[in-house]
């Protein structure tokens, strides 16, 4: 009853082709926005801001260029970690050899850098898919992790590529609350997410989804896998590697490569997957669903296991996570191979008919 | 029967020879295409028809001879080249993007003309949004052609295989093509989806002129709608002309019944 | 040249359990086409369950005897092995018939997480000592022809001799027994062996089952050598480069595939590594899976496949 769109009509392609057809989603987004944006920096406490909102921002951030990768153009990468790792450390370098080098500017080189490796290990998804591919792109993740470990040129001569980095600041403007990092990782999120819609919507993303779906037709259409395939490298490989510039940057503040080793590939792979695969949506969706999960976890796990007389550790909650994590990705791949982000919309096509049976 | 009458050769096939590791596909096959004609390639099963659209699409590359279009030669063309040339096809089991609407789908036959760059696409707001309404603009001529205005936002795995086809159909046309390879256009339809099929490829030859050559099993259909047929059997041509030449040609009955006791 | 031979042999040892990781690949694969990438984490959940029966059962049922406790718990472990391939199949294969490639790839990649979490819940994350009485000292080989004689373990040895005896054993069921056949038609067409009356489901379970006492098996031999412990999982990882390497179709592939990828790993650790810093057996194999991808994807001994459109 609320949600329909009666008297809604689109007069021109170009409305019917908005990102948000509907009034009631415009004007949702606004709330959303408002809330994220303005109510959340005011109210929230800073262990919400450290544990919760600034992990699944950056977090969002990495799954939404693996999703271009992953879930539109249908490249299986598993070197996600290695890319943000590349982000990170040249973002680190530039600063640390660049004297006055803002942190804008550092964070979107980091990204550049991470779009050349991305390019270069996207090489041969022209002749290889599919497991291969993953393969493959292990041989990425740790060679580019090992090469931040032993080569000491490239973490500007640290033992074993720990580095630090000092106070961040935008604009002059000091970034020393929680408040203002959760601010400028929301608002690289929402732009990198406007960007990437646009993108999706447009041809380029058709072509994705084209060699996604049937690469052999898409090449009879005109499509040059070629150049499908190695933009949806670069720019999955930039966003991720921003992502990770401000995993390092904001979240961890001093790091080593172990932050982006295979497990976080994984983590990235599995948010996708459960969020949606080749949705923008999805990748929100997974990423908070996988940022929020291991803290209830955390409470919760203990206390059930004292009702039952069984002491629950922190080994036993990760090993439940594990557990939870594994069974929720075979759960999706079966129930609802498109993940949450289908649920929410099919949620929504009931919502439609609401409080009416059909 | 075309409507206009038939131009030059547009399309030319010279001595074309496929193998596949020790299979034969084809064994020097020549023919030639009119302009705005219609013609067939038949055959029974095996014989390479699908191979030799495949030739000329660029898809498979042949070991041997040479193929023209407006007197442009080439013996090993990329698909992408084959595309912007004008050639558009269709295929026999269906290679429509299953994650895509209909609408994007047959926006994706619109790619070669779409010019935006990365930058231009990410920003939406200006040129891309134009270039993308433009294009809806023909992609929608097209939907209304093909009456499937009311499944335009449907995912294509959820049609029936009758509107999947259409579906591939629209995505060739919109391509804009000055030939049309059709591959079993009509292959698992009942008689009513046939006609309409037959229609719409009369009227696409009609309106907007285009070449057409097509792969069909169906006799009745292809006596009705083709100017010429070649047929083919085990990788060479054993017949060419106009239906009722091919249908008399002793060596195509054979082919097709066996000989006679 | 003798510390040469020494690395060599050294690199062979740990290739040959890359190997028994890689059979276990390389069989579900031909007769299921998925990709395991499970494999590691059931060799670690095998290896686990053996560990911790050979010390519950003792206690538990009352006696002393180590060579009884291991029978047992041996046992013990290959009927937790099965019950995982059944269940597997039921609720996993059977429901993503007719997926593709990558979804499977990415539902045992969740079975992986899964019996990660799982195995060290029920069995415990220590490192725990699995001792199965192969003798652990070393002998010298060849004091005649090299000062001192080469170093070699012997319980590599006794290992390398178990894992010989596995192939011989599964190469003679493939061949000779009636399932075996029924399973070598399952690989070469799912569609041809059901129409001639093969169970699919049941055959599956059998594949996987096999696929968990070969895991099994290589869990025992790793496990008694480096002790059982959570990084079982994360190194055998490294089988996938050797199922590349080999051809994911192929047996013996996946042998000589361990043993080049174990070969390799070593010498360019012990020759090369040192200019570079150190540490490269991380990627090296890797990156000759990498490398192999690009000039001759199917591997050495893998069929070549012909995408029709």
């Amino acid at each position: 009853m609320l949600y329909r769109e009666n008297g809604q009509f689109k007069t021109s392609y170009r409305a019917d082709q908005q990102i948000f057809p509907i009034l009631q989603d415009r004007l949702a987004i606004l709330a959303l926005a408002a809330i994220t944006l303005v109510g959340v920096p005011l109210f929230a406490s800073d262990y919400l801001f450290r544990a919760i909102l600034i992990p699944f921002a950056i977090l969002a951030l990495a799954a939404l260029g693996l999703n271009i990768l992953v879930g539109y153009c249908g490249q299986i990468s598993l070197g996600t970690g290695a890319f943000m790792a590349v982000g990170a450390y040249a973002a680190y370098n530039f600063v640390v050899r660049v004297p006055g080098m803002p942190l804008l500017a550092a964070l979107l080189l980091g990204g550049l850098c991470a779009t050349a490796i991305g390019v270069a290990f996207g090489i041969p998804s022209l002749r290889i898919r599919g497991l291969y591919l993953a393969v493959a792109t292990l041989a990425a993740q740790f060679f580019v992790e090992w090469a931040f470990l032993r080569i000491k040129w490239l973490t500007n001569d640290s033992t074993s590529g720990s580095v630090t980095v000092g106070a961040l600041s935008v604009f002059g403007i000091p970034l020393d609350t929680p408040a203002s990092r959760y601010l400028l990782c929301m608002a690289l999120l929402v732009l990198f997410a406007l960007l990437a819609k646009n993108l999706v919507r447009g041809h380029i993303g058709r072509e994705w989804m084209a060699i996604r779906d049937m690469d052999v037709a898409a090449a009879v259409i005109g499509i040059r896998p070629v150049y499908a395939k190695l933009t949806a490298f670069a720019i999955s490989s930039f966003i991720v590697g921003v992502a990770g510039a401000l995993w390092a940057f904001v979240h961890l503040g001093s790091w080593e490569p172990a932050a982006f080793g295979i497990e976080r590939s994984f983590q990235l792979l599995f948010m996708i997957i459960i969020g949606g695969l080749g949705s923008i949506m999805g990748s929100f969706l997974g990423a908070a669903f996988i940022t929020i999960v291991p803290i209830v976890l955390n409470r919760t796990l203990p206390l059930f296991g004292n009702a039952f007389g069984v002491h629950v550790d922190t080994a036993l909650v990760s090993h439940f996570e594990s557990m939870l994590f594994g069974a929720l990705i075979v759960f999706f791949l079966i129930v609802e191979p498109h993940g949450l982000a289908r649920l929410w919309s099919t949620a929504k096509e009931k919502l439609r008919l609401w409080p009416f049976p059909h | 029967m075309a409507a206009r009458a038939a131009g030059d050769v547009i399309l030319e096939v010279r001595d074309i020879s496929l193998a596949f590791g020790g299979v034969k596909a084809l064994s020097g096959i020549s023919f030639d295409v009119r302009e705005h004609e219609i013609r067939s390639i038949i055959g029974p099963n095996g014989a390479g028809k699908s191979s030799m659209l495949n030739c000329i699409n660029g898809v498979y590359q042949p070991q041997q001879g040479a193929i023209s279009l407006r007197g442009r030669t080439f013996q090993h063309m990329k698909p992408r080249q084959v595309a912007e040339m004008g050639v558009a096809r269709t295929f026999q089991n269906l290679a429509l993007f299953k994650g895509m609407s209909v609408l994007d789908n047959i926006m994706t036959g619109r790619n070669l003309k779409m010019r935006t760059n990365l930058f231009q696409q990410a920003i939406r707001w200006g040129a891309a949004e134009r270039e993308e309404t433009s294009n809806r603009i023909v992609v929608e001529k097209l939907i209304d052609f093909l009456e499937i205005q009311a499944y335009r936002k449907v995912p294509v795995g959820r049609l029936p295989y009758g509107l999947q086809k259409r579906v591939d159909l629209g995505r060739a046309l919109a391509m804009e093509p000055q030939v049309l390879l059709l591959d079993e256009p009509m292959a698992g339809m009942n008689l009513e989806e046939k006609q309409d099929m037959s229609r719409f490829i009369l009227d696409v030859n009609d309106e907007f002129g285009t070449t057409i050559v097509l792969i069909e099993h169906d006799m009745a259909v292809v006596m009705d709608i083709c100017d010429r047929v070649v047929v083919l059997d085990y990788g060479r041509k054993i017949g060419d002309g106009t239906p009722d030449e091919v249908r008399a040609n002793p060596d195509v009955i054979s082919a097709y019944l066996g000989t006679a006791h | 040249m003798g510390f040469f031979l020494e690395t060599l042999i050294g690199g062979l040892m740990t290739g040959m359990l890359y190997s028994l990781v890689a059979l276990g690949f390389v069989l579900i694969f031909k007769a299921s086409g998925v990709f395991n990438f499970a494999q590691g984490s059931m060799v670690l959940f095998a290896a686990l369950a053996m560990a911790r029966f050979a010390d519950w059962l003792p206690r538990w049922l009352g006696f002393d005897n180590r060579l009884l406790a291991n029978l047992l718990a041996f046992v013990a472990a290959m009927a937790v092995m099965v019950v995982a391939a059944w269940l597997i199949e039921r609720l996993v294969l059977a429901k993503l018939v007719n997926q593709e490639g990558i979804t499977l790839l990415m539902a045992t990649l969740g079975i992986s997480y899964f019996f990660d979490g799982f195995g060290q819940t029920v069995f415990g994350n220590d490192i725990y000592k699995l001792d199965i009485g192969l003798p652990k000292d070393p002998v010298f080989l060849f004091e005649q022809a090299f000062q001192g004689g080469i170093l070699v373990n012997k319980e590599d040895l006794y290992a390398a001799l178990i894992a010989a005896l596995l192939v011989a054993a599964l190469s003679l069921f493939f061949q000779k027994t009636g399932t075996g056949r029924a399973l070598r038609a399952v690989a070469d067409d799912h569609q041809a062996a059901q129409s001639i009356g093969i169970p699919l489901g049941r055959i599956w379970v059998i594949v996987w089952t096999v696929a968990g006492c070969v895991a099994l098996v290589a869990g025992i031999i790793w496990g008694s050598k480096l002790g059982v412990q959570f990084s079982l999982s994360l190194v055998a990882l490294k089988a996938l480069p050797v199922v590349i390497l080999g051809g994911l179709t192929s047996v013996p592939g996946a042998i000589l595939g361990g043993l080049v990828i174990g070969v390799g790993e070593k010498l360019s650790e012990v020759y090369i590594g040192p200019h570079l810093g150190g540490g490269i057996e991380i990627w090296f194999a890797y990156v000759v899976a990498l490398a192999f991808l690009l000039v001759r994807p199917q591997g050495l001994f893998g069929e070549k496949i012909i995408d029709r459109v």
